[in-house]
């Protein structure tokens, strides 16, 4: 039986990097909270967290070294924009307290995933000490 | 975890365009009171206009900074002031004070120095993850 440390960690490791994605996102939204015409946008968490699931159970072979590397995972993960609440005359559909409110949710998620990950690792130390 | 790196960019390049709006907005109501001679010479408000900065930017990329793209000086005419004992009187007796609202300097400035306090809070945040994603496995 050889230990895989895809399966040990589980969907962690991808919801993992859906998060930074996201946060990624929404501190971009932030940033261009005055732009004039900047379209806030966001990733629907559940579709880009399938996605990134899914981009790791395909593996392609690359038989040449101009081929390209397909199957990556998180390459699915289209932004999606935002219905504004409240459109402003410059273009802008950044609402600032709602992104600062989503960025403060991820931030606690990523915390989370980092949590469950710390745990899956002690879990796997404890197993290779077998104390 | 490498693109909580990007975030720094992103949230530094907004913190230098509101430091940029914000030393606009400083120098507009530093000369409100500044009197001249004729409308031409007469100073005018200035506004830094945002931009997106889109450059490598591809449908799967997600960090978009923000750049200032010029400052633009107010097209609103100066405010002739009626002062025929002022030296700088022209000769119909009226000096020019600029056409700087500080009413609407003030709402920009408020606004400028929240934007930047959020972008700040980004960046703190994506630093307390990054330090806790470096310990990962560690405890």
């Amino acid at each position: 039986m050889s230990l895989s440390f895809d399966k040990a960690l589980g969907i962690h490791a991808d919801a993992l990097q859906v998060r930074s994605r996201r946060l990624e996102l929404l501190a971009s939204n932030l940033a261009n909270a005055d732009t004039p015409n900047y379209k806030a946008r966001d990733i629907d968490f559940r579709a880009a967290l399938g996605h990134a699931q899914q981009g790791q159970s395909v593996t392609v072979t690359r038989t040449h070294s101009a081929h390209l590397a397909v199957g990556t995972p998180g390459l699915g993960m289209e932004p999606q924009y935002r219905v504004p609440n409240q459109p402003s005359l410059d273009g802008n559909t950044v609402d600032a307290q709602m992104e600062q409110a989503a960025f403060s949710q991820n931030a606690i998620q990523y915390q989370a995933s980092l949590d469950f990950l710390n745990a899956r690792f002690r879990g796997l130390r404890t197993a290779l000490k077998g104390e | 975890m490498s693109n909580l790196f990007k975030l720094f960019d992103v949230s530094g390049s907004a913190l230098s365009a509101q430091s940029v709006r914000l030393n606009a907005v400083a120098s507009n109501m530093a000369n409100a009171q500044v009197v001249s001679g004729s409308p031409e010479q007469a100073y005018r408000a200035k506004h830094p206009v945002f931009a997106s900065v889109l450059q490598g930017v591809g449908p799967h990329s997600t960090a978009t900074p923000v750049q200032v793209v010029g400052v633009m000086e107010s097209q609103a005419e100066p405010r002739a002031e009626y002062a025929p004992n002022h030296p700088l009187a022209d000769e119909q007796g009226y000096v020019y004070k600029p056409n700087v609202n500080v009413v609407e300097e003030m709402a920009n400035m408020i606004s400028a120095s929240r934007s930047y306090q959020n972008n700040v809070e980004v960046m703190n945040t994506t630093k307390q993850l990054l330090l806790r994603t470096l310990q990962l496995g560690q405890q």
